[in-house]
């Protein structure tokens, strides 16, 4: 533990401390909930020629090769380079790129927080030697060796970015401007029917994070780990929240259209729609709120079926370079993995207005993760798992 | 021209042959024929719904969240047993019975006139402006509903003057949209059903003393009926299975959504395929009664 990880793990506790629950230092690290990765898996030692070829299961806008939009590239490059041609399929859903990934057909995946352990568990992904991806040493130290990336101290892949789900209101609409998750579940707002949410069960925990600050005596300490106690009190808070929704949203598309036209007027969002909207001049503002927020980090993996191996490897090295890395952050909207990506960006203040380099609003994210019934404590195995997490959101909807 | 006929007639001789063959067996050539579409209905359509109800019985490990290919009745359980479940089935029922409702009067007026009333040449023109809006994207129009029913949109500035607002995101916003998206499909067979009334029909009521209204009830309305049933097979059907159209203009769950929410979310394909099964139900036994109806001879 070097002295930036220590500072930070300070900041944490600092915070826990203040929101008054009695988390401890190895609550974080026990994230991964007793996943167990599959035994006799190894990493590969030796990085060889490539293969002629990369198969990818990827997000949406996260491998471009100028076929969106002639300037948007950092395929063509790497291809030229290493003579790996890249083949992509769009996941559209974690879901979607863990059953993508069964089919054994794909070489590496851009997986997030909530796919990842599902991922390792299942023996789908090999253990990375991260001695064979140079642009690993570049990377924030505070991505590194994750309970969603590393189990056991092994690194199963390489982190891509990261962002923070705020919460962002009409300015010319709310007044005073909010600072907590409380605007949005306050039975008696006065934006009854025009406070929006995040269509995902993961949204539960949004209410368990509101929870944890409101109602200590919970004991809520990791949101994705909810025994049946806090689940049910998030589910009754979302279900209360229910009323004064006027319509979740499930893709940027919507929530930026919901408030540029005012049907939404407060709720949680992306940095990505809300640059989007200051770009249309619509008058909202963004906060991080005093409670903390959710987020996401997403990680490349290799398959352990990979067929070309070397190409991953050359892959996500590539994506992590510098310049790729700042080419992707600035397109999707997110905050860079590799340090000396934030040099790179074409809008000068990229790393600023993504805090890339801000550990202290980093650290008051909880990254998406994957319930699991085991809840990583003297709990045991009684947490609800994600399949539950689904069922509780259709009845939240009603 | 003997020698031109000798020399093409070996050409001929196998498919010839073939075709003496089966001229032979009309029996065997029918089946040849329907071979293929029938391989295709009783493969791809009643062989993937066996499969949904199989899949209905299977249950999700919750462990591993791996699919449990055994016997149970987990899930119908969770379906009876919850109520969040049968609000979402009543209410997809519901929305598709006044979807149909709304088609169905709002359908048989311009499927009178065009049948009826209209020259040739409005009639064509009609036909063609019913059919019109099948030609463009569903997700355009479904959009185009969404800035017609916005906060800023177009129906608040109209009705504003009126101190008035529009209904907003919500089951009133999907009945709309739905009515709209279907039209078209109760028009077409209530027209095709009045066009095939004689209009002596109609003279012969009104030279009996039956007037408009009673020449409607007793005449026009028993005869049109089964037109009217096989529209309402579309407009409901249609309104049952759409998952897109509530999830764009509202935030209310359909049956389609909580499948939709199962299999690409959960991975949980149990519970969603013994949801997709009661949809299935309320079908089977509509076309039941639309048989009795007499709307398949007018489909």
């Amino acid at each position: 533990m070097n002295g930036r990880w220590a500072a930070i793990a300070a900041v944490t506790c600092a915070l826990a401390l203040v929101v008054g629950c009695g988390g401890d230092d190895e609550s974080s690290s026990s994230g991964s909930g007793g996943v167990k990765a599959p035994e006799g898996q190894k990493a590969m030692s030796e990085l060889g020629k490539g293969e002629g070829q990369v198969n990818l299961v990827a997000w949406a806008g996260y491998v471009e090769d100028g076929s969106t939009d002639p300037k948007v590239d950092w395929v063509s490059d790497f291809e030229k380079e290493t003579g790996c041609q890249v083949n992509v399929k769009i996941g559209n859903t974690s879901d979607e790129m863990v059953t993508l990934m069964r089919s054994g057909q794909y070489d590496g995946v851009s997986a997030s927080g909530d796919a990842t352990l599902r991922l390792i568990a299942g023996g789908d992904v090999a253990p990375v030697n991260t001695e064979l991806i140079p642009n690993y040493a570049d990377v924030f130290d505070a991505l590194k060796d994750q309970p969603w990336n590393t189990v056991d101290g092994q690194e199963y892949g390489v982190p891509h970015g990261r962002g923070a789900n705020l919460l962002m209101w009409r300015d010319d609409k709310v007044s005073p401007a909010p600072d907590s998750w409380g605007a949005v579940f306050d039975e008696n707002s006065p934006y009854k029917g025009k406070v929006t949410a995040y269509d995902n069960p993961i949204y539960i925990a949004d209410a368990a994070l509101y929870l944890k600050a409101t109602q200590p005596d919970l004991g809520i300490d990791n949101v994705y780990e909810l025994d049946d106690k806090q689940f049910t009190a998030a589910v009754d808070l979302l279900k209360k929240q229910r009323g004064i929704i006027g319509e979740y949203w499930s893709d940027y598309t919507k929530e930026q259209a919901a408030f540029t036209s005012g049907d939404s007027v407060v709720g949680t969002t992306w940095q990505v729609i809300a640059n989007l909207l200051e770009a249309d001049k619509v008058p909202i503002k963004t906060v991080l709120p005093k409670e903390g927020a959710t987020g996401w980090s997403d990680t490349w993996m290799i398959s352990s079926k990979a067929k070309n191996p070397n190409c991953m490897y050359m892959w996500m090295n590539h994506i992590i370079s510098p310049k790729a890395n700042a080419a992707v952050a600035e397109w999707f909207g997110e905050a860079p993995s590799n340090k000396k990506a934030c040099a790179e960006t074409a809008v000068k203040d990229h790393c600023d207005i993504f805090h890339a380099e801000d550990e202290d609003y980093f650290s008051q994210v909880a990254y998406w993760t994957t319930p699991v019934k085991d809840c990583g404590d003297d709990r045991g195995e009684t947490c609800k798992d994600y399949s539950e997490w689904v069922q509780a959101w259709t009845e939240i909807k009603g | 021209m003997a020698a031109t006929a000798t020399a093409e007639a070996p050409r001929n001789s196998a498919g010839r042959r073939l075709a003496g063959f089966l001229w032979r067996r009309p029996k065997l050539s029918l089946g040849l024929l329907l071979a293929g579409p029938i391989g295709w209905l009783v493969i791809a359509y009643l062989g993937s719904l066996a499969v949904l109800f199989a899949a209905s019985f299977w249950h999700l490990d919750t462990f591993s969240g791996q699919v449990v290919r055994g016997f149970g009745l987990d899930n119908f359980q969770t379906l009876v047993t919850q109520d969040v479940y049968r609000s979402i089935v009543l209410r997809t029922v519901l929305i598709a019975a006044a979807v149909t409702v709304t088609d169905a009067i709002l359908a048989f007026p311009i499927a009178f006139f065009m049948a009826k009333l209209a020259s040739t040449r409005t009639r064509a023109l009609l036909v063609i402006a019913v059919v019109m809006p099948l030609w463009s994207s569903y997700l355009v129009k479904v959009y185009s509903w969404r800035i017609i029913l916005a906060e800023d949109g177009i129906l608040n500035w109209a009705l504003d003057p009126f101190g008035l607002s529009g209904p907003g995101f919500g089951n009133v916003a999907t009945w709309l949209v739905f009515s709209y998206l279907w039209l078209p499909y109760m028009i077409l067979p209530v027209y095709a059903a009045l066009e095939r009334i004689p209009d002596s029909l109609l003279d012969a009521s009104g030279d009996l003393g039956g007037g408009a209204g009673m020449t409607f009830r007793r005449v026009v309305l028993p005869l049109a009926l089964p037109g009217v049933v096989a529209g309402s097979i579309f407009t409901f059907s249609l309104t049952l299975g759409d998952y897109i159209t509530p999830q764009i203009v509202s935030s209310t769950q359909f049956i389609g959504n909580v499948v939709y929410q199962n299999v690409g979310v959960a991975n949980n394909l149990p519970l969603a395929a013994a949801f997709a099964t009661v949809p299935v139900m309320i079908m089977i036994l509509y076309l039941l009664v639309a048989r009795r109806l007499g709307a398949f001879e007018s489909l």
